[in-house]
This record gives structure tokens, sequence and C-alpha cells, in this order.
């Protein structure tokens, strides 16, 4: 079994209203020091395979998890989940 | 309270109190005692628990809640069970109920109130109608405060994210905002649902052997002891209580309903309750003692979420979307195919007994074994005492408050600016409000009126209380809830049919508070018998109060009206330029418990306008009649802010003007709130047939096209502003509160 | 003209769309659960609004997966007229039958209530009842509505006048305001308002009627070449 850690943020090029909104908030609260907030999404998968890992994370990445017209993702792979 | 897996002994429950911490009295753990005949265990204590929180047994408001009435020719289901029933013909009825999220909302608003929103769906949905429409009615403290801010705006969000998400519209509400409600805020949800007569299902488990269906979510440890945090006051420790708080899931619930009304239509069910407050306990309890048998559950059956939950949590957990159900034995895989479809799992885990007892099975051990009568039916009844306020006497004497105003304009400004009266634009623009295209009249007029597919008729439904009236005089307030309700359907074109309400008070075991609650009663009861509204369904949240301070008595009062012919609709906005503008009814010098009262002294005192009920019925009746006749161009009940703030909303988005002539006392005739009072506008033409049917009425000007209002007080003109810079001061405010970004 | 509505969990405007046709439009129409794979026997597929799959994930990401996608990318291949409103239009970019993909609104709020668009092309076989230019009031009701496409493909759906309706007051910071548009071949029409909910003056609007009305009259025409 292996854990998967996938991260998911939306490109450069894209407006992020939500992180704009934070930023707005942190400024709020005195943390001028803060530029910029970009809000993703952080989505942890349990694979049952070694074979092409990496090739099936791509493609389920790619597929269903991101849509990279707007997104980008890359993931990390944990070694030895304690059950 | 620590949730052990090493759970106490019975004989720990007792030395240790234990069941304090659960909300339960010396002398209720001593009957429990005595109906077991020995002491109860760990699980068995938490049943008690639950089912004997006022919020499922109504301990202490049952024998006020007796004085309403709750029969009529027109109603099928009264209280008591997910939600009341009323005839609307043609054998179909219109369902409905109200009920309280507060607590859970001021700990942890998003979450709360969306689950708001799904429980009283679920009531709905549960007696087999299909929810049309939701309605919401929130009270919180003032915007000044970026804590209020925080739960208004997350509020908003919860019900937003939760009704559009399963795509029953939200059609109307109120919010308004005061002080008493800083620390204690309200959250009510209302759902109105519509049945054909043969598809009425009742939570109830007949047939000794049948099954014991499981649906829904699977049960995890959220919401544990929801029941008797409800019952509690809000304290600085409740932001610890956070895990009591459920979470919820519109998606769900969508798949729930749809799959729930398939079964409907099956012959192998028997019974269908929703999983509310006190989960499968009270669910469970309920079917089988109102069946008049028992059940016997194996809680290893249970669909789980998580690991080791131990029957206590099981029978406890508030998991939201989880519905029960009973069915005939050997049928169970025509229900579950139903379910499937739905991509929704139904689970056998328990069966319909004979005897008498409510028994809970975990790995093959009884852990628990109770009467069942004694859950849902022995609960202890309290008869609390009740004593008038000394501030109720001392205010009641107040000389007759007046205010002294010499620039109307500014003061009309100043009301419509009142975050209260101001336009909630910025939180009904955020609900999908016409999901169902049947939406008639959207939120902003006196009713929202709901069409009835495939037929001419249509509902109109509000929900209205003034609490500031309740605060002065609970009686004269609950009166006036009624009556006001009764108002803005019968604006809207609707014969009002019926009402439920949601009953916010303080403290009952406080004597003051208990009165405010028997006199509130008392006023509505009168008001619901005198126009023909009784009260079907309902909710009673008491212990709303915030470092001792009680909330004012707010029982919100939500009224649904059968439209007899969509062309009865009318909305409040002014239609055409030339139309006459009639008040129905005189202004007397009424100010006590005003928004003009609260504006200027930033208080409320003195005696609530007086409601004459007789007066009431008769002017309903016949602003109904000139409707049904389509004399009437637009409809609109005078309340908060008086004639001045009325004619103002009815301006809005209309681009029209009108010119009003008054003639008695100016500041009574602008911002008295004397009730039973309409704002009507006719055509010309049929102004003569309409005074002619509506003897109160008092023509007062014309509508313009020129978009200006121009007050005259007698021949001397005291306001004439442009509707433009009204609208922009009515519009701005709520939008300019919460621009000001929310920080918790 | 026999039309599906494809119903998904979660779709919540399936019987709004179902309606508008068997009613507005008095044509026949069946609803399509997302488990079927074929679209056989219809003339034209809506795909509504609602909440698919909750919109988990992103709106429209695990609807896009059914089992009945790709009789609807067949039925596009095919030249059928596929209407997407609201989820349905983030279903169809998701799917790529239409370029680009949705962000949050601006205002970070769910946004309901009526708006003026602008017909910027009428020569589409689902808005010739409509005079190029003018203003119809149609309802949006939606948290997800921002429009992004890049810098290329915008002005590609401009040149090729693929933008077939626009906001006059943009509600939620779509590029280009842009409230609705079409494929190349000009049969999948995607589109935020709801032109279901503006079938009849008691709701508020009519002005979404024409839009049905025009897949009719071109279904019509292009029967009538096939038959004759």
């Amino acid at each position: 079994m292996k854990k998967v850690k996938v991260y998911i943020t939306l490109k450069e090029s894209v407006l992020d209203p939500q992180g704009q909104a934070v930023a707005g908030a942190m400024h709020h609260l005195g943390y001028q020091e803060v530029k910029d907030v970009r809000i993703g999404k952080f989505i942890e998968l349990e694979i049952d395979s070694e074979e092409e890992i990496d090739d099936k994370i791509r493609a389920i990445c790619e597929k269903l998890l991101a849509n990279t017209v707007i997104e980008n993702y890359r993931y990390e792979i944990e070694e030895g989940v304690p059950q | 309270m620590p949730l052990l897996h090493h759970e106490p002994t019975p004989m720990d429950i007792k030395e240790q109190h234990i069941y304090k911490e659960m909300g339960l009295s010396d002398a209720e753990y001593e009957h429990i005692v005595s109906l077991l005949g020995r002491q109860p265990n760990y699980t068995e204590t938490g049943l008690f628990s639950v089912m004997w929180s006022e919020h499922c047994s109504y301990k202490t408001s049952k024998p006020v809640l007796k004085r309403f009435p709750s029969s009529g020719p027109r109603v099928l289901q009264g209280p008591g069970e997910g939600a009341g029933i009323v005839d609307i013909g043609d054998q179909q009825a219109v369902v409905f109920k109200i009920e309280s999220h507060n607590h859970p909302s001021a700990i942890e608003p998003y979450q709360g109130a969306a689950t708001g929103v799904g429980g009283i769906i679920r009531d709905v949905f549960s007696m087999g109608a299909r929810p049309i429409a939701l309605l919401n009615s929130l009270r919180f403290g003032p915007l000044s405060s970026a804590r209020v801010r925080y739960l208004f705006e997350e509020v908003v969000a919860g019900i937003a994210g939760y009704g559009n998400c399963i795509g029953i519209p939200t059609v109307g509400g109120e919010v308004q905002f005061d002080k008493t409600y800083e620390g204690n805020p309200l959250v009510n949800a209302m759902c109105v649902g519509l049945i054909n007569h043969e598809d009425i299902q009742v939570g109830r488990a007949t047939g000794v052997g049948n099954t014991v269906m499981y649906v829904g979510a699977a049960t995890g440890r959220d919401g544990i002891h929801g029941a008797t945090f409800a019952s509690d006051e809000l304290s600085d420790a409740s932001d610890e209580k956070r895990s009591a708080v459920q979470v919820g899931d519109p998606f769900m619930e969508k798949l729930l309903v749809e799959a729930c009304l398939e079964v409907i239509k099956s012959d192998a069910l028997i019974g269908m309750q929703d999983m509310g407050a006190a989960g499968l306990t009270s669910s469970a309890s309920e079917m089988a003692s109102k069946a008049g048998v028992g059940m016997e559950m194996d809680l290893d059956k249970v669909p789980q979420r998580e690991t080791g939950m131990t029957p206590y949590e099981m029978m406890l957990s508030e998991s939201q979307e989880r519905m029960l159900l009973v069915v005939q034995k050997g049928r169970e895989a025509e229900i579950q195919e139903i379910f499937k479809k739905w991509e929704l799992h139904a689970v056998a885990v328990g069966t319909v007994i004979e005897e008498k007892t409510f028994r809970l099975i975990h790995k093959g051990e009884v852990v628990a074994e109770v009467p069942v009568d004694s859950l849902a039916d022995d609960a202890p009844v309290y008869h609390m005492p009740s004593k008038e306020p000394e501030s109720f006497r001392v205010n009641g004497q107040l000389a007759p408050w007046k205010p002294t105003l010499t620039n109307y304009e500014e003061a009309l400004i100043g009301l419509l600016k009142e975050p209260t009266l101001a336009s909630k634009e910025w939180v009904y623009n955020q609900y999908d409000s016409m999901v169902q295209t049947n939406t008639a009249v959207l939120p902003g007029s006196d009713a929202a009126v709901v069409r009835v597919r495939g037929t001419r008729k249509a509902l109109a439904m509000t929900t209205d209380c003034n609490g500031k009236y309740l605060r002065l005089d609970p009686e004269v307030g609950g009166r006036i809830a009624v009556a006001e309700a009764a108002r803005n359907i019968v604006s809207s074109g609707a014969v009002p049919l019926a009402i439920t309400d949601c009953l916010n008070f303080g403290n009952p075991e406080k004597p003051e508070a208990f009165w405010q609650l028997e006199k509130a009663v008392d006023g509505m009861s009168e008001a619901c018998r005198i126009l023909g509204t009784p009260v079907i369904s309902g909710n009673v949240s008491l212990y709303n109060e915030s470092r001792g301070q009680a909330i004012d008595p707010t029982p919100v009062v939500g009224m649904v009206g059968l439209v007899e012919d969509i062309d009865h609709i009318t909305t409040s906005h002014f239609k055409a330029a030339g139309d006459v503008v009639y008040v129905i009814g005189a202004a007397t010098e009424e100010f006590g418990g005003s928004a003009i009262q609260q504006w200027l002294t930033d208080d409320v005192n003195g005696q609530p306008p007086q409601l004459d009920l007789a007066v009431e019925v008769e002017r309903q009746h016949a602003l109904l009649q000139a409707i049904r006749k389509q004399l009437v161009m637009s409809a609109h009940d005078l309340s908060d802010g008086g004639l001045a703030v009325a004619v103002v909303e009815s301006l809005m988005d209309t681009g029209l003007g009108c010119t009003l002539t008054l003639n008695g006392d100016i500041d009574a005739e602008l911002f008295a709130e004397t009730q039973s009072r309409f704002l009507v506008t006719v055509k010309p033409d049929v102004a003569e047939a309409f005074e002619d049917l509506v003897k109160d009425a008092v023509k007062l000007g014309k509508v313009t096209e020129e978009d200006v209002l121009r007050i005259h007080d007698k021949d001397q003109e005291v306001i004439s502003v442009a509707v433009s810079q009204l609208e922009e001061a009515w519009k701005g405010v709520l939008p300019c509160y919460m621009q000001s970004k929310t920080v918790n | 003209m026999k039309t599906a509505v494809i119903a998904f969990p979660g779709s919540n405007c399936d019987s709004d769309m179902y309606y508008a046709i068997r009613d507005g439009l008095e044509q026949e129409v069946d609803y399509v659960w997302h488990q079927e794979t074929s679209l056989d026997g219809y003339d034209a597929i809506m795909i509504p609004g609602g909440f698919s799959y909750g919109d988990y994930l992103r709106s429209g990401a695990i609807a896009r997966f059914s089992n009945i996608m790709p009789a609807v990318i067949a039925a596009a291949a095919a030249g059928k007229p596929i209407l997407g409103v609201c989820n349905g239009f983030q279903i169809l970019l998701e799917a790529g039958l239409l370029p680009g993909a949705m962000l949050r609104n601006k205002g970070l709020k769910f946004i309901c209530r009526h708006v003026d668009l602008e017909v910027m092309n009428n020569t589409t076989l689902f808005s010739s009842l409509y005079d190029k230019g003018e203003t119809i009031s149609i309802p949006v009701a939606h948290g997800e509505g921002n429009y992004y496409c890049d810098a290329e493909t915008l002005t590609k759906l401009e040149a090729e006048n693929r933008i077939v309706f626009k906001y006059k007051n943009n509600p939620n910071g779509s590029a280009a305001d842009i409230a609705g548009i079409i494929n190349e071949r000009g049969n999948v029409l995607g589109m935020m308002p709801h032109p279901e909910r503006a079938t009849e003056a008691l709701l508020g609007s009519a002005h979404g009627l024409r839009l049905f009305q025009s897949i009719l009259k071109h279904w019509r025409e292009s029967h009538a070449t096939l038959t004759s």
C-alpha cells in the first residue's frame, strides 16, 4: 500500500478570487507582509499497487482530479504507510 | 463530556451523578430507575437523556402547547408527526413545518444552518411529500460587530449551500438585527411540501416481524448529544462543544429525497421517519411506541463511518441524511432495488417485536433493554412556575412615547438604512429561489408564491415575528405575529390556511421567561382561532440565553395560504403611473416598539400597537375579495416603519414615483405602526368599485411616472426625494456592511 | 422532435428542462438516466443544471465519466443539437465538447437573479428566433460561472462568432462577459443562464422559450429537407 499526496493548484495565469479574499482578510488582521495567497486542493490516495504507479497517478490526475485547463498538479509518494 | 470507551458502570453513573452531565436531573434519574426496576447502564442513560430532553420531549412546553388550536376542516395531520398537513383540494395537500437550529448555528454557523435546512427537508419528505419551497427566519445582533457579520455571512452561505445544491427553492423568510440576539442568533428553517392524499406516510412501525431498515449516510460520532446541547444555555464553554455540530451533505440528501419519494409508492413500505435530533434513538423508539409495538436492533449492522463506535455513540449520533424505514418482512429486496438506483444502500438493522421493549444488541450481547413507551411517552411533564415580570408592569404604565421630528426625509432615509428594514437582496440573491420553475413571486414581496403545477392554484408562504412587540407585551406581540403573517398572505392574493411556529424563548426555569412563553402562546392561539389558521406543526427552542440574558421572546410564525387562481397573485410593487394609492385603515398615534422609536432612542418602551382581531379579519376579508375581483394592482401590508417605509418598498425596482397627501397627525401617518393596515394601488376606473368593497380604504394620491416620492402633510410638502436616492440608501446597507471583510 | 433530458445523481433542473419542453415547447421529451448508454431515437439532447455528484471535486468533473457520456459525445459528432445549461455547461467543458473551464464567481457568492443578456449571434440553430443585438432577460443561478479560457481560445471564439450570449452587466467575472458559447460545428451550446426558467410570463420572463423554439425550427427545417 502506498500513500500518495496530490496537490492541485490553479495555474498562475488564472485569477484566484478565493485566494484574494483570504489575502485581504490577512491584511485586515495586520499581516501586511502576506503578498499573495493561492488556494488549491490536497488529496490523499491509498494505492494498492506498485506497478507503473507514476503512470497511474498521472492518468488519474489528468483525467479526473485536475482540470488541466486551469489547474496544475504535483504529487508525492510516501513509502511504507503504517496500517 | 468525555466519550469513554471504558464506560462508567451503572453504579458509577449513580454515584458520580454522570446522568447530570447528560442533562438529566436527580428526580429524572430516580424516575428512570423506578421505570426499569434497576439502575440504567451507560447506553440506557444516554437513551433517556436525549429522549427526555426538552428538544425531544417538550417536557416544559407541552402544557402550554396544548393551548394552541390544532384542528380545522382542512387539517389532515396536526402536530406530532414529522410535519403537519393541510388539504388544498383535488386530492392534494400542503405539508409544512419550521424548526430551529439556533445553538448549532451559534457555534458553527455554516454547518449549523445547513444541517438545519437538511433536517427540516427530511421532516417534510418523510411524510411522503415533495419539498417545494424553503424559507428562513434569521435574527442576529447588530452588524457593527465583526463576530455578528461572520455569523450572518456563514449562516446565509450555509443555507444557500444546502438549499441550492438539493434543488429546493429558498423563496422567502426574514432577517432582523437587534442587540437581543447578539450572543444567541436565531436560525429557523421552514420547509413546504406538496403531497397527494394517497401518499401520506406516518412514522409507524406496525406489523410484528416486519423489518427495520436503515438508509442514507453512515453513522459517525458527529453531533453526539446535540439534542441536549440545544437545551442548554450558550456559554463561553460552548465553543469547546464544536464536535456536537453535524456536517451536512446535501448531495446525499438529494439522493435520499428522490429515492424515498419513489419508495413511498411501494406498498412494501410500512413507515418512514427521519433520524433527526437524537438520531437512531428517537426515530426507532418513536416509530415503535406510536404503533404500540417494540423493536429489536442489531447495532453491528448499522453502517458506521468510524471504527470502534460504542452502542452509546451509535444511538446518540446525529449524523445527517439518514432515514429509518419499516418494511414488510420478505420484501426487503424490492426496497433495496429502488435505493440501489440512487446509489444508496438500505440495510436491515432490526425487527418489529410484539413485546413493547426497545432492545439493542451489540456484538451478540443485549446492551440496552428498556420499555419502549418509557422513552417516548414517560418523559416527565413540568408545570413551571410563571411570574409576570416587574418590568412589564412598569413599562405598561409609561406615558405613550411620541417622536419629535423636524426632518421627515432624514428620518425616512435613516429608517431605510436600518439593517432590519433595509433590502435583503444581498441575502436572497445567494439563494436559488427559482429552481423547480414554480416560483411566481420571488423574494422581496410580502409573501412568496409558488404555483402548484398542473393546476390554477398556488401557495403563498411567509414567516413573521416582531420580537420588540413581544418584549413589551408578549400576548399582544404573539397576536400580532400571527395577524401580520396573515396580512402578508392576504396581500399576495391567498386565503390563510394554517401556521407552523418556532417558539424561541429564554430559560423556562425562570418564571418570568415561562410567563412570556405562556402569554405569547395565548396571544397566538387567540389570533389563530379568529383568523382560522390552526397550528399544524412546530418546534420549541428554549434556553436561548447568553450570559444569563434571554433573547426577546420570538415566536416565529410560518404561514401558508392558498391562492385559488394564479390570476389572483398580487405583489407589493406599484405597477403603473396613474394608479390610485389607498391605505386601508387609519393611523393612530402608536409608537411603542416601533422602528422609529428604536431609531430615535436606540430602545423601545411603552405599549406595542394594539390589535383588534375583529377589525383585522374584516379588512383581510375585504382586501381578498377586492383582489379576487381583480380590482387590485398591488397590495402591501404596513409593518416595521409604518406607511412611509411601506411606500418606499412598493416603489423599489419599479422606475415609478408617487405623490401622496396625508391629513392626520403627520408623525403617526408616516411612522406609527398601527395594526391591520394595507397599502393598495388600484386602476382609476375601478376605484369606485374598490371603495365600495373596502370600506376602510382612504385615498392618498397617485402613482407617478416621474420617479420622485412626494408626501404632503395636508398642503405642505414634507418629503420630496428621488426614488433612486431611496433605492441606493435601502439597497446599499447590507453590501456595505458585508464588504468590510469579516474576520472571525 | 423528441428530446432527451439527461439526469445525473444531483441534477436538480432536470424536471425544469423537462417541463419547458413538454409544456412550453409542447414537444415529446424523456428523462434519460446517466446509467443508460444510448441516445438513439432522440433528436435533441439537454444536459440540465444542478449539482451532479454534489459538484464535489469540481463542477461536472465526475458526471463527465458517466455511462451516458460516450453517447452524448457521439450525438455531438453526429450533429445533433446538444444544450448544456449551468452544470450542463460545466459538464460539456469537462468532457471537452466545448473549450475553457469554470472558476468560482468573482464575488465568491452564489448568484440567483434575472440578468440581461445580449444575443451576439443569431445564426445558430439555438438562437435563430432572436434578433442580433437583442437584450433578453434570463435568470442565472450558479456559484461557479466565471468562464475562463486562454487568450488564444478567446480570440478564436470571437473570430469564429462562437460567443452566442454575453452578459450586459457581468455578474460573475467571466472572460469577455461570456454567458454562452457554441462549438465549431454549431450544434453544441453551453450557457450559464437558465433558458428553461424563462419560458412563461408567470415566472417573470418568457424570453428563454425562443431558444427552444429555435431548436424546433431547425429540426423541422432539416427534417423537411431530409424527407422531401
